[in-house]
């Protein structure tokens, strides 16, 4: 069973991210791609534990008005050095106002967890077996790497100068 | 100058930490390189041909003197004694092994200062006006502005991994010296009617492969909005700029396709959510941050200084640098003084540690102890009193920074080129070292008066080449390093793109074009008109005929 970060602890997942070229689908819970949830493909009926993951060029607005009844949303990262998802993310968060789990799925690496959760991820799933067990905790510790942030993000919403009193110079 | 507090601190701190991680896994094969890059890009490391090239921020190109001796520190025990400054006002070191990157940036951030953002596709380091606070003309000071905005910048999660580099300069005075028109976002500080203050906003103006001056996108944002007025412009390129060719990857290609009014319309939408927004500044937040740069303890004077004056009617040497490096200062009795870094046989931009040290001797001793460096690769010392000018220009003449060019032909803008480059199609040290070997004579070069040379190794334009009054462009020609010239490109208010002359040249040829180039603005020019000046009024024909008649004139003498 794949790991994966959920709040900052790792965990195991139930469930399945669903490739957009998928022919079978796999019993359990299924992420599955745009097309295959708005096409309202009928293999999906009656199962309840459905979610939609979006490609990076995907807009997230076409799935604003069903957001409330999703329990989980991915975003794919076709590559960690491709940055769509971190705005995708937070028009989610922000804009439509998701409060399910967000998280970030493709090439998902440690040296992005920071601002992948910044940006309102609570739940990363690096390529399988990309890392070992002791290397995802030690890469627990990435999440930490800055503890007060200058700006504000969705996480936390406000920046540093309104999070605390900061001093100007004396003259 | 901004000085950190606590919270500033903390972050570069945990920045040495973090990279300091990073760099251990990637020596211990955990990372590989191509996920190491980015990382160590953002971070201004750079694998290049000798070595891996460091470049350090130096944020709107401000110094203190501690800050230039820590530097001077860094030449001397991680490099080879010498640093080089940059067209973008930061500092890179080209010799600093990997393993002690780490290392510097920990005595970095001991001084305030980093590497964060001076490289990958990020938001880069902010430049600006290397005379703000003292030039005349200057509406509003800049500075509380560049350094808000490099809070907001740094380590902005949603805008780490862009489509592309994106770059930010911000101007507050009449005459720009900070290039806006030729960044993605330029920043004009402007009061309102009613006197409040707002930026007038430009948008995908750059250099590199496809040159293009900034569009106005707005002609006033009130300074509450601007962060959340750069996050629109931001997430709009972010989501929809190019990723499939690194060429059409920058934001002016795609304010170009979409065309600035459909761009604005998309940007105007972001902004409908995102204003008045927590990122809106607060009076408060604005008032912390100018605290740090209110006026030195000038000492009332009533004008020019006497003694001052007429040293300059005495002295020959000491009138002919005052003319070129010698800046009008807001308060009387005030200067401000350029230290070229364009001496020629040295590389324009390098600096040893000694001067480096000296510098910041100087700057403790002349001018409250800080320092700038300016966009031209050149050295600041803002706030000197006249009756001091003629001690300082003594101490600068001995470590070889007074030579007198200032603005003229050979205060050359250089990128690194082929010699350190690993971009680089073809060198450019040693073109700029020919023109300057060939202009030796003070007097025609004051007599060929301003006039802006610009010189890069290759299409992404690191010196600046389009905006050159003359530009020369390293360009490879089956393997070979030619050069393509062009004429009529300008930075400032009226900034404009050079025109290529011709068929390009071989590296012997240039110093030759140039003086044909030059003979030809001499010949057409009206009493006092500047090089621009002309080629704006003839064209470019006339040089252009000059050049080329005579290049296939010498070829027959040659093949006689
Ligand atoms: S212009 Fe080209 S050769 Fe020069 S420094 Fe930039 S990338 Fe290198």
């Amino acid at each position: 069973m794949a790991k994966l970060i959920v709040d900052g602890k790792i965990c195991n997942d139930d469930w399945q991210v669903v490739p957009a070229d998928a022919t079978e689908l796999p019993d359990g819970r299924l992420i599955v791609s745009l097309a295959m949830w708005r096409d309202g493909d009928e293999r999906l009926a009656g199962r309840d534990q459905v979610g939609v993951w979006l490609e990076a060029d995907d807009d997230p607005a076409e799935i604003a008005l069903a957001l409330p009844s999703l329990p989980v949303v991915a975003v794919n990262f076709p590559k960690f050095a491709d940055g769509r998802g971190y705005s995708t993310a937070a028009l989610l968060r922000t804009r439509y106002g998701y409060r399910g789990q967000l998280r970030a799925i493709g090439e998902v690496l440690r040296d992005q967890f920071f601002y992948l959760e910044r940006c309102g991820f609570d739940a990363l799933q690096p390529p399988e077996g990309r890392y070992s067990d002791t290397q995802l905790e030690a890469a627990l510790a990435s999440l930490a790497d800055f503890s007060e942030p200058y700006q504000a993000a969705v996480t936390p919403p406000q920046p540093v100068w309104r999070r605390h009193v900061r001093e100007g110079l004396a003259r | 100058m901004y000085r950190y507090d606590a919270f500033d601190q903390r972050i570069v701190d945990e920045r040495v930490a973090q990279f300091r991680d990073q760099t251990s896994r990637y020596l211990a094969g955990e990372l590989s390189e191509d996920e190491f890059r980015p990382l160590r890009l953002q971070n201004g490391l750079y694998i290049q041909k000798q070595a891996p090239m460091l470049r350090i921020a130096v944020p709107y190109g401000l110094l203190s003197a501690r800050q230039l001796r820590r530097l001077a520190h860094i030449a001397r025990t991680y490099d080879k004694g010498y640093g080089h400054f940059s067209t973008r006002q930061n500092i890179q070191f080209n010799w600093p092994a990997l393993e002690d990157v780490p290392q510097i940036l920990e005595e970095l951030a001991e001084v305030e200062m980093h590497a964060i953002q001076t490289s990958g596709n990020c938001i880069r380091n902010f430049t600006s006006d290397p005379f703000a606070g003292v030039a005349g003309d200057e509406r509003i000071d800049p500075r509380p502005w560049a350094e808000i905005l490099r809070q907001w910048a740094t380590f902005h999660p949603e805008f780490a991994y862009l489509p592309r580099k994106f770059k930010i300069a911000v101007n507050g005075a009449e005459q720009d010296r900070a290039v806006i028109q030729c960044h993605d976002i330029g920043l004009d500080l402007v009061r309102d009617d009613a006197g409040a203050t707002g930026f007038r906003v430009l948008v995908g103006g750059g250099l590199g492969r496809t040159p293009m001056i900034g569009k106005e996108i707005a002609a006033f944002v009130p300074w509450r909005d601007i962060l959340t007025y750069c996050e629109a412009i931001l997430r709009v390129y972010n989501r929809f700029g190019r990723r499939d060719n690194m060429y059409k990857a920058r934001i002016k290609i795609l304010v170009n396709s979409l065309g600035i009014d459909a761009f604005r319309a998309r940007v105007e939408e972001e902004w409908g959510h995102g204003r008045g927004g927590p990122a809106t500044l607060t009076e408060e937040e604005v008032a912390r941050v100018t605290s740090h740069f209110v006026d030195p303890d000038y000492r009332p004077l009533a004008g020019d200084d006497a003694g001052y004056l007429s040293e300059l009617g005495r002295d020959k040497a000491f009138a002919a640098w005052a003319k070129r490096n010698v800046r009008a200062h807001k308060r009387p009795g005030y200067a401000s003084v350029v230290l070229s870094l364009k001496k020629t046989g040295i590389a324009p931009g390098d600096i040893t540690d000694g001067q480096l040290d000296l510098v910041a001797d100087l700057a403790e001793r002349f001018s409250f102890g800080e320092a700038r460096a300016t966009h031209e690769q050149n050295l600041v010392l803002a706030d000197v009193e006249q009756s001091r000018l003629g001690e300082l220009w003594q101490l600068l003449r001995a470590a070889g920074l007074a030579t007198p060019n200032i603005g003229l032909l050979t205060d050359i803008i250089c990128c690194p080129g082929g010699d350190f480059c690993n971009l680089a199609n073809a060198k450019s040290i040693p073109v700029a070292d020919a023109i300057q070997q060939r202009f030796d004579d003070l007097d025609y070069l004051h007599d060929i008066g301003d006039i802006e040379i610009n010189i890069s190794g290759c299409m992404n334009a690191c010196g600046h080449h389009h905006v050159g009054h003359i530009g020369i462009l390293g360009v490879d020609k089956k393997g070979e390093e030619w050069y393509q010239i062009t004429v009529g490109g300008a930075q400032g208010n009226d900034a404009s793109l050079g025109k290529v002359i011709g068929p390009s040249f071989a590296r012997a040829e240039v110093p030759d074009v140039i003086e044909r180039l030059i003979e030809t603005y001499v010949d057409n020019r009206y009493a006092d008109e500047r090089f621009i000046d002309t080629a704006r009024r003839i064209g470019i024909e006339p040089f252009k005929a000059r050049v080329y008649t005579k290049r296939e004139a010498d070829r027959k003498v040659a093949n006689g």
